[in-house]
């Protein structure tokens, strides 16, 4: 591999896991909330959630710009106030990829919680525990397969996120220019088809990786429940 | 230790619940046929039903008092649970299922884990996972893990009802055990009558959400209202003789004597008898040359036609007895309530309910 062939791979690996890092904890409260709550807006809010699946990517990586782009109400006061800039650097290629990916993280964790019987975490509360211990102890190992196959899934939609992110934060080498963004930009060049197919083998081996990684985990935890 | 006070109204389904008893040391049942309410009833002293008004306390610790607003959360209320379906953590191993209430519910424990391991019998299941143990393994754990908690209070919702008959005869005595070696109040679900008569040191009859009947194992069981198909007695008496060369055993209840075939029995020690009403039958003269080890003289107090057999209700002293004899045989007697007859069982027709030390 080349320099320029593992910068790119060590970029989509950063981007990717800094998405999958920021959306575990909102993904789990949204599936939480899916799952357990009993509140007017549900029906609203797992729309909400499911709009990436649907959406034109270009659609969503538009509506990123207008909120989080230099001028946009979000971007400006993140960037006062925690000075994160999302416009044109890696940080938007991992929102972006994020927000896409959110939808797939939060599946698997809601049905995971739902499969959950209640049952026992009202045996854990007659044994002394309060919520948050029977939470820590009953639910979240519980769930843990469910979360396991979310990040597996949203890991990958990250690492191959295209539409929202060239359309969020462009495609710039070093910078915003992952995986997928790059073999776009090698097809487009006449002499890139070589390089082209090397990128391409590297992620169907990414890929491949991850989904038998995540099968052998998912097979650990299952085999004692 | 104070017994648990309980005085509740609320809803279950489609009826209401209002029940007033008291618990105190020892295993109290509280008997009825499935959907009375009885589980209802425990999950409301559990704290993991909803209920309207009334109130749940044990001495000076109240868990419950709609007019004072107290309403103490589960794990506050110093109970350990035995569930229906046992409800293990399924990712914990038996040990880390067992010591929960250590770990994860802060509770000190008097008891040691190696005394209940070996009381249930556990010692060698404690690294295996609750997937790979048996239905009746399953409750043995479940029972310890509550026991683990330091209940002040022991709550047990049908806890052999999900086990076939060859596993609930592998249970019973670890139950007994439990119910003779504890001092806190029990209080135990059933519609099983086996189980109560082995078990139960006092029985809270409940029907359809109320309390129908409060008594002794004897007096609530032996009501004819429960006995069903096979009708049977419980009888309590106090062992007075022990034939070792035989295998017999005479026991004294009231002021008659029953003799049974019986195995480990110790003179002066309480028993409870069974006595199955087909088992018992009718003469209106003392027999002679009989191999029936038991004659009792009674007086009958009702004769009941069902079908072609009759149910006849017998006194003896203070005593009640029931027999189930054919309608044919009844006629040809001529029972009516009043007349002196011979009650005659079998000794070895005689079961053991339960041996109270």
């Amino acid at each position: 591999m080349s320099g320029a062939e593992i910068e790119i791979l060590l970029l989509s690996a950063k981007v990717a896991l800094a998405a999958m890092a920021f959306s575990i904890v909102p993904a789990f409260a949204v599936a939480w909330l899916l799952a357990r709550g009993r509140f007017a807006g549900r029906a609203l809010l797992q729309a909400v959630v499911s709009l990436p699946l649907v959406l034109p990517p270009v659609v969503t990586g538009y509506g990123l710009l207008i909120l989080f782009g230099s001028q946009g109400p979000l971007g400006r006061f993140l960037e006062s106030l925690f000075g994160i800039s999302f416009a044109f650097r890696w940080t938007g290629a991992a929102l972006a990829a994020g927000v896409m990916a959110f939808p797939l993280l939060v599946r698997p964790i809601r049905l995971s919680l739902e499969a959950i019987d209640r049952g026992l975490e009202e045996a854990a509360s007659t044994l002394g525990a309060w919520s948050p211990v029977v939470f820590l102890t009953v639910t979240l190992p519980l769930a843990l397969p469910g979360v396991l196959a979310g990040v597996v899934l949203g890991f990958a939609k990250a690492l191959g996120e295209f539409g929202a992110t060239i359309t969020f934060v462009s495609n710039i080498p070093g910078e915003t220019q992952t995986l997928s963004l790059a073999i776009y930009a090698l097809m487009q060049s006449p002499e890139g088809d070589a390089a082209a197919l090397r990128l391409i083998a590297l992620s169907i081996v990414l890929a491949l990786g991850a989904v038998l990684a995540s099968e052998w985990a998912a097979r650990r935890l299952q085999r004692r429940v | 230790m104070a017994p648990l006070e309980i005085d509740i109204r609320g809803r279950a389904g489609s009826f209401e619940i209002a029940v007033r008893f008291a618990a105190g040391p020892g295993v109290t049942a509280l008997f009825g046929r499935s959907g009375a309410g009885k589980s209802t009833i425990l999950k409301m002293i559990a704290g993991t039903a909803h209920l309207d008004k009334g109130r749940i306390a044990a001495g000076t610790r109240v868990f419950f008092d709609s007019e004072a607003g107290i309403n103490l959360p589960p794990r506050a209320r110093g109970i350990g649970f035995v569930f229906q379906e046992g409800r293990l953590f399924p990712h914990l191993s038996v040990r880390r299922n067992l010591t929960y209430a250590r770990w994860a519910g802060r509770r000190a424990g008097s008891r040691r884990l190696d005394e209940v391991v070996e009381l249930l019998g556990l010692d060698a299941h404690l690294d295996r996972y609750p997937r790979t143990l048996s239905g009746g393994e399953r409750q043995r754990v479940a029972i310890g893990r509550a026991l683990l908690a330091d209940p002040q209070i022991l709550l047990m919702d049908e806890p052999l009802s999900s086990l076939d008959r060859e596993r609930r005869a592998e249970i019973l005595p670890y139950l007994e055990a439990v119910a003779n070696e504890t001092r806190i109040p029990v209080l135990y679900v059933s519609h099983d009558t086996d189980e109560v008569a082995r078990l139960a040191d006092r029985v809270v009859a409940i029907e359809n959400g109320r309390v129908r009947a409060i008594g002794s194992a004897a007096e609530i069981l032996g009501h004819p209202s429960n006995a069903d198909e096979e009708g049977f007695t419980i009888l309590e008496g106090r062992v007075i003789a022990v034939d070792a060369n035989y295998g017999t055993a005479a026991v004294q209840i009231g002021d008659g004597s029953i003799e049974l075939s019986a195995v480990n029995l110790v003179p002066g020690n309480s028993v409870r008898l069974r006595i199955d009403a087909a088992d018992v039958a009718i003469a209106t003269l003392p027999q002679e040359g009989l191999s029936i080890r038991n004659q009792l003289r009674c007086e009958v107090i009702a004769v009941e036609r069902k079908g072609n057999s009759t149910e006849v209700a017998l006194t003896f002293g203070d005593e009640r007895l029931l027999a189930r004899i054919t309608a044919k045989s009844a006629d040809e007697l001529q029972l009516a309530t009043g007349m002196n007859v011979v009650a005659l069982i079998k000794a070895v027709s005689v079961e053991r309910a339960r041996l109270l030390s």
